[in-house]
This record gives structure tokens, C-alpha cells and sequence, in this order.
């Protein structure tokens, strides 16, 4: 077949839509963002943690969550993870004997999980109707639950399986940690600092907690070393061995970097901290989707394209389907006739 | 182009085993409405998203893309023989995308907010969602109007035996609905490709979450593709059917020629697949990926034998291969989509197979739309009438060969 204006218009147009789609991969990527002016957060060190899971029951009270059971006699609050009715949890990690503590083998070590309120969080990304919002100042990841309609892409698009929603419920909502919102406005700070007596969870502006991270980091294994409690530049100090920390801040780059900060003497692996890239994969799809929809030009010229091609077949048709309407109105009046 | 209703009874063995379907369906609905998800479906924190999205919206809606994808050859190519696909087409779209936006709402955990989505203070311009649930909806809308001209038939041969005004309200209304048509069939162009697309982007924030072997950049492309995979699939799956279970001549020399193109999609897909796992390094995941692995070749393995049934031009003109290779099509489309949306995903320690009730909602739906068909194709004028289908089946049957 010669190839006419026609076929190379119409060709053109269908080879466009789908390659459209196909080359935005190639497409230039979208600023990181970068740590909000007054972030606050939370810095959880493993070493210092005993497991006594103060922060968890302080957790409830503040945020009116209730015990979890999962012992037959239900005299135990044991949740086993994050969820809807527990914000924050402390998992416990043990190796061979599980003798010698924050030891990689043969010991054992305690992991604190509750939201790492992301500098670019995909939740905030991915919820439709912006349920899920950062604060521009604090950098605190809100839930609002006037707005959502329970779509749960933030559930599943959490790399940390932070957010968890409500299934047993015929008005459900979504559950995370917002780092004690109600209580900051108080003057206050979050439960789970003010409650934890070895300072393994200490709360403040990021930038404080990322100077105390390293300061830790320099500390000379085995010396005498001083932690503070609650906040970083708290007075209330305790002294003791420093620890063997393992070399990075988990933290710092996952994902973008996140506000929370966790320091340890095994692999965050192994605490059941997921490795990630140092970007954030919203980060892709948004740049896919603004390519694609910057303007909303290719759409319009897609559609454009179209509406033309179209145009082109139904004159011809409208011109066929009148044709075919006197045929059938001949066919009506040749009954008529017959009937007569 | 010539098109009548069937005719013929209403209430067939058929038509009632759906009914009933539906109405188990119903029960199940108002138990999830007042007790929650969890009373009805298995969907858990790890698993949020379960069979009634990856089935009923993400599958469904491409198994609605049975006019997109004829649509595109009709009037995007010119190829007007293919007309008398349209309107099954059309009407099979309408029930896809009409299910699936209401699957969703089932889904949706605070569904009372639903109109949110509609609220422009409310949008998350970021959010790939937005776009796929905007264009979602005002392509079901576009789907109905589409699929008003056999309704305005109907309504106008109603409104004739009677005469008077009300016939020249209508007649007039059908003609103004015919001038302006051709502006909706273009947006029913524009809106899948710009949905189906976005359909495979939305998977991207879920990262590692999914498996290497489904996560990648092109998913928008893939997605797409499948989008038109399923849908020529499902046009030649419910012509090959419909000519089967109402006696009606073949249209086998208008699917050979169709399949054509399918063959042309489904190794632009393959191609592009294929390409992206080598062009990042992935293929080791091939083998590494458990049952996982299996997954992905049998959806590979599905596309390639459809390929090549169609391949040969004795078998693309038979109805029996026809059936087949649309069978194979669909089966690896859809098997693709559940397996990004639900199979290949995960999180360590968790697990979801969908419950029995939530598979009778799904049963449910799809039954809803076997019963909306049946019932449709019996009272409007959707199919070929049978003289001229022979007729210009003859005069096709010529071009092909």
C-alpha cells in the first residue's frame, strides 16, 4: 500500500499515544526535596534500648490505643507489629545463644518501629485526595480522616509498612504515628521520649539528632561516654560504655533521608529494616506523571489528533447512514403498500 | 451498517444461575457495607489491596477495553469494515468500566467520601490515582454516550408507532446525538490511553515491594499494551461466542483480520518487556523468583502461543483458533495485571488469598455483566443483522484471501 497523507496521519497518531507513554522513562527527574526549616523527629539508638517497652505503653495512653493480645490467657499486651491500635512497637532481634547484646552473632538486640516521617514521603505522594499531608515547617506526616476514602495506596505504597488502616470496622480510619502532635502544641514532648529511661529514644530538631548521631559515631568504643535523655541537649545525662555502632544512620538517605534517625551495633537489616535506594520512587512516578500531563498538552494533541481521524470516518458514515434511512423508509412504505 | 436486537426469551438457564450470582452478591455487599472490609474479604495491612482491585478495577477495566481497542482501528486506521464490531464492543466497555468504578466503591474503606475525588480543593495533582480515578469516571460517562445511538434507535421506532411530537423530539435528538458523536469517540480514544497507561505508573511508588521481574519504568507502556491485548482478546473472545451460543454466521474473516494487529501489540509488549529486563540487568530474577518465576513465564508463554496460533492465515480464519488464542490473550493479560497488582507483591510475613465470599462478589460482578449483555443484545440493536453480516462476511472473506 502507497503510503498516503492519510496512513502516515493516521499512523503517526496511534505510533505517538503509545510511545508516548513508553519514552517518559528517559524523561528529566523532579527536585529532591529537602528536610523541612524546622523538622522535628525522633533519634532511636538500639544500644541504649533494654526492651522494657515503656515507650509503647506511653504510646497508648497518649494516642488511645488499647492493649494487643496474643497469648492464649490475654494477660499480656504483645502486639507483634505496627498496627491501627499500636503506633509504635519494639521488636526484639536474637542470634545463635543470644548472649552478649547489640552482637550481630550470638546476641541480641531491641528495634524500635513507628513512622520515619519521610522527607519525601510516598504516602503523602500517592493519597489522592491529600488525606496525607507534611507539615511545610515541622515536616510531621497528618492523617485526616475527613478527607480520605479508604483507598489504602498509602498502606501499600509505605516502603516501612508504616500506615495501617482499620478492617473490622464499618467506619474505619487509618493509624500512625503523627509524633504527638496534640502533645507538642502542650509544650510537651512525644510519649515515647519523655518515658524512655535510657534515652535510647530521644526527640528534637533533626539537625540536633543528626549532630548527636555523630558525635556517637566518634565515640571510641569501650570509653567512658556520656547519653542524654529525652532530648539531645537534655542535662539529664547518664554514663556509660560507648557502644560498637555499626557505619551508617539509618535514616539519613533511605528513601530520600527520613526525620527519624536510628542508630545500632547490627545491621538495621537484621532489625528487620528494609535496605533501600537513596531516592524515593515517588520521585519516578511523579516525574513520569507530570511529563506526561505537564500543561495537559500531549493529551490535547492526542486527543486533537483524534477528533480529526475521527471526523474524517463519520462524514463518511453519517453520508452511508442517510442512505440507509431512505432505504428503510422505502422498505416501511413498500409494507404499507403490501398491507394495503 | 445495519444492526437489530436479537429477540428471544429473557429468562434462560442462563440469565438465572447469573441472577442468582448477583443476588448472593447483593448479601455479601450489605454485610462488608455494615461490618467492614475484614467481615467479608481476607485484605490485611500487608496486603491492603486484594482481589477487587487487582480483578475487578485493574483487570476489568482492560477486559473493557474491547472499544478502545477496535475503536483505534475503525477510526484512528480507517478501517471501516470493522464496524459491526463497534457496538458489542462499546456495550461489553460499558459494562467493564461501570463494574469496575463500582467494585471500587465496594472497596473504598471510607466510601461515603468518595466524592472527594471530584473536589478540585481536595486534588493531589501528584497523586497517579487522581488521574486514573478523574479519567475513570468520565470515561464511563463517555462509554454511555457512546453507547446511546442503539438506545435512541429503540426509542425513536417506539416513538414512531405512536407519531407525534414525541417522535420529532426524538428523531431530533438522535440527530443532533449523531453530529456530535464523533467528538466522544475521540475522548473514548484519548481517555484509555491516557488511564490504562497511568494504570501501570501507579505501581511505581510501591518500589521493591513488587517483584524486579514487574517493577520497572516502562510499566506505563506495558500497561497500555495489555490494555489492548485484553481488549482485542475480549472482542474476538465475545464474537467468537456470541456467533457460537445464538447461531449466528461467523465473523471470523473480520477477527483474522483483526488479529493482525493483535499479533502486532502483543510483540510490542513482549519486545518492550523483555528489553527493559535485559536493558536493566534483571534476567537472573528469572530463575530466582520461585514461584514467582513461574508466574511470569506463563504469562510470556500464554502471549507467545497466541502469536503464533495467529501466525499462520489457515488458522487465523478458523473460529476454533480464534477462540483459543483469545482465550490465551486474556488469560496472559490478566494473569500479568494480578500478578503486579497482587501476586508479585508483598511484604516479608505477610500473606492474602482472597476469601470465598470475596470471590462470590467477584463472581458476582462478572456475572452482572454476563446477565447485562445477554439481556441488552436482546432488546437493543447492537449485533449485525444476520442477511447483511453474510453478505459482507462474502465480500470480506474475498479481500482477505
Amino acid at each position: 500500500m502507497p503510503l498516503t497523507r492519510r496512513t502516515f496521519l493516521t499512523r503517526t497518531a496511534i505510533g505517538g499515544a503509545i510511545s508516548a507513554a513508553s519514552t517518559v522513562a528517559t524523561a528529566e527527574t523532579r527536585e529532591e526535596k529537602t528536610l523541612p526549616p524546622k523538622a522535628l523527629g525522633l533519634l532511636f539508638d538500639s544500644t541504649l534500648c533494654v526492651g522494657c517497652k515503656a515507650c509503647v505503653v506511653a504510646c497508648r495512653d497518649a494516642n488511645g490505643t488499647h492493649p494487643e493480645f496474643n497469648t492464649e490467657d490475654k494477660l499480656w499486651d504483645t502486639p507483634l507489629d505496627l498496627d491501627a491500635d499500636t503506633l509504635t512497637v519494639i521488636k526484639a532481634y536474637r542470634e545463635g545463644t543470644g548472649e552478649t547484646k547489640d552482637q550481630e552473632e550470638n546476641g541480641y538486640a531491641f528495634m524500635k518501629k513507628s513512622c520515619l516521617q519521610c522527607i519525601d514521603p510516598s504516602c503523602v505522594s500517592v493519597c489522592p485526595v491529600s488525606a496525607m499531608t507534611k507539615n511545610a515547617e515541622t515536616g510531621i506526616v497528618s492523617y485526616n480522616p475527613d478527607r480520605c476514602i479508604g483507598c489504602r495506596y498509602c498502606v501499600a505504597a509505605c516502603p516501612f509498612g508504616v500506615p495501617r488502616f482499620e478492617y473490622d470496622k464499618a467506619v474505619p480510619r487509618l493509624r500512625k504515628c503523627e509524633l504527638c502532635k496534640p502533645r507538642l502544641a502542650e509544650g510537651k514532648i512525644p510519649a515515647c521520649a519523655e518515658v524512655c529511661p535510657t534515652g535510647a529514644t530521644l526527640f528534637g530538631p533533626v539537625t540536633v539528632l543528626r549532630a548527636e548521631a555523630e558525635r556517637r559515631h566518634k565515640l571510641v568504643p569501650g570509653e567512658r561516654a556520656f547519653f542524654p535523655r529525652k532530648t539531645a541537649d537534655s542535662e539529664d545525662v547518664h554514663e556509660k560504655p560507648a557502644p560498637h555502632y555499626v557505619t551508617e544512620t539509618y535514616g539519613l538517605n533511605e528513601v530520600g533521608g527520613t526525620q527519624m534517625q536510628l542508630l545500632s551495633g547490627v545491621p538495621f537489616k537484621k532489625l528487620g529494616m528494609p535496605v533501600l535506594p537513596n531516592k524515593a520512587f515517588v520521585s519516578i512516578s511523579e516525574t513520569i506523571q507530570h511529563t506526561i500531563y505537564k500543561g495537559m498538552i500531549a493529551p490535547a494533541v492526542l486527543f486533537g489528533c483524534l477528533l480529526f481521524l475521527v471526523r474524517r470516518v463519520t462524514n463518511k458514515e453519517v453520508a452511508l447512514h442517510d442512505d440507509d434511512r431512505d432505504a428503510r423508509e422505502d422498505d416501511h412504505n413498500d409494507d404499507h403498500k403490501g398491507e394495503g | 451498517m445495519n444492526v437489530k436486537p436479537l429477540g428471544g426469551p429473557y429468562r434462560t438457564r442462563t440469565t438465572v444461575i447469573a441472577a442468582s450470582m448477583v443476588a448472593i452478591m447483593g448479601v455479601l455487599v450489605l454485610i462488608r457495607f455494615c461490618f467492614g472490609l475484614g467481615s467479608v474479604t481476607n485484605l490485611n495491612n500487608g496486603f491492603p489491596w486484594g482481589l477487587w482491585l487487582a480483578y475487578d478495577m485493574v483487570a476489568g477495566s482492560a477486559i473493557g477495553c474491547g472499544g478502545y481497542a477496535v475503536a483505534l482501528v475503525v477510526y484512528a486506521l480507517n478501517k471501516g469494515q470493522y464496524h459491526s464490531l463497534m457496538r458489542p464492543a462499546i456495550l461489553a466497555s460499558m459494562f467493564g468500566y461501570a463494574l469496575g468504578g463500582i467494585s471500587v466503591i465496594f472497596d473504598m474503606s471510607r466510601w461515603w467520601n468518595a466524592w472527594h475525588i471530584f473536589w478540585p480543593a481536595y486534588f493531589n495533582l501528584n497523586s497517579v490515582l487522581i488521574e486514573v480515578a478523574l479519567c475513570v469516571s468520565v470515561y464511563t460517562m463517555v462509554l454511555m454516550l457512546e453507547f446511546a445511538p442503539p438506545v435512541m434507535e429503540k426509542l425513536v421506532e417506539w416513538t414512531g408507532r405512536r407519531g407525534g411530537k414525541l417522535h420529532a423530539a426524538t428523531t431530533a435528538f438522535e440527530k443532533v446525538l449523531n453530529k456530535v458523536l464523533f467528538v466522544f469517540i475521540a475522548l473514548g480514544m484519548t481517555l484509555p490511553t491516557m488511564h490504562q497507561s497511568s494504570l501501570g505508573t501507579m505501581l511505581i511508588p510501591l518500589g521493591p515491594l513488587i517483584n524486579p521481574l514487574w517493577q520497572t519504568p516502562v510499566l506505563p507502556a506495558l500497561f497500555l499494551l495489555t490494555a489492548l491485548c485484553i481488549g482485542y482478546g475480549v472482542v474476538m473472545l465475545e464474537a467468537t461466542l456470541v456467533s457460537d451460543r445464538f447461531a449466528r454466521p461467523s465473523e471470523a474473516h473480520l477477527l483474522a483480520l483483526l488479529s493482525r494487529y493483535l499479533i502486532g501489540v502483543v510483540i510490542a509488549f513482549l519486545t518492550i518487556r523483555w528489553g527493559a529486563l535485559i536493558y536493566q540487568g534483571r534476567l537472573h530474577f528469572l530463575f530466582t523468583s520461585g514461584g514467582l518465576s513461574f508466574a511470569f513465564f506463563a504469562e510470556n508463554v500464554l502471549f507467545l502461543i497466541a502469536v503464533i496460533l495467529l501466525w499462520s492465515k489457515y488458522r487465523r480464519l478458523a473460529p476454533r483458533y480464534q477462540f483459543i488464542a483469545a482465550m490465551c490473550i486474556l488469560s496472559g493479560g490478566i494473569l500479568y495485571r494480578l500478578d503486579a497488582y497482587l501476586i508479585a507483591y508483598g511484604r516479608v510475613g505477610w500473606h492474602y488469598f482472597p476469601s470465598v465470599s470475596e470471590l462470590m462478589v467477584t463472581f458476582g460482578m462478572i456475572a452482572v455483566e454476563v446477565l447485562g449483555y445477554v439481556l441488552i443484545v436482546k432488546f437493543f440493536p447492537v449485533l449485525p443483522s444476520v442477511e447483511r453480516a453474510a453478505t459482507s462476511a462474502l465480500a470480506t472473506n474475498r479481500s482477505v484471501a
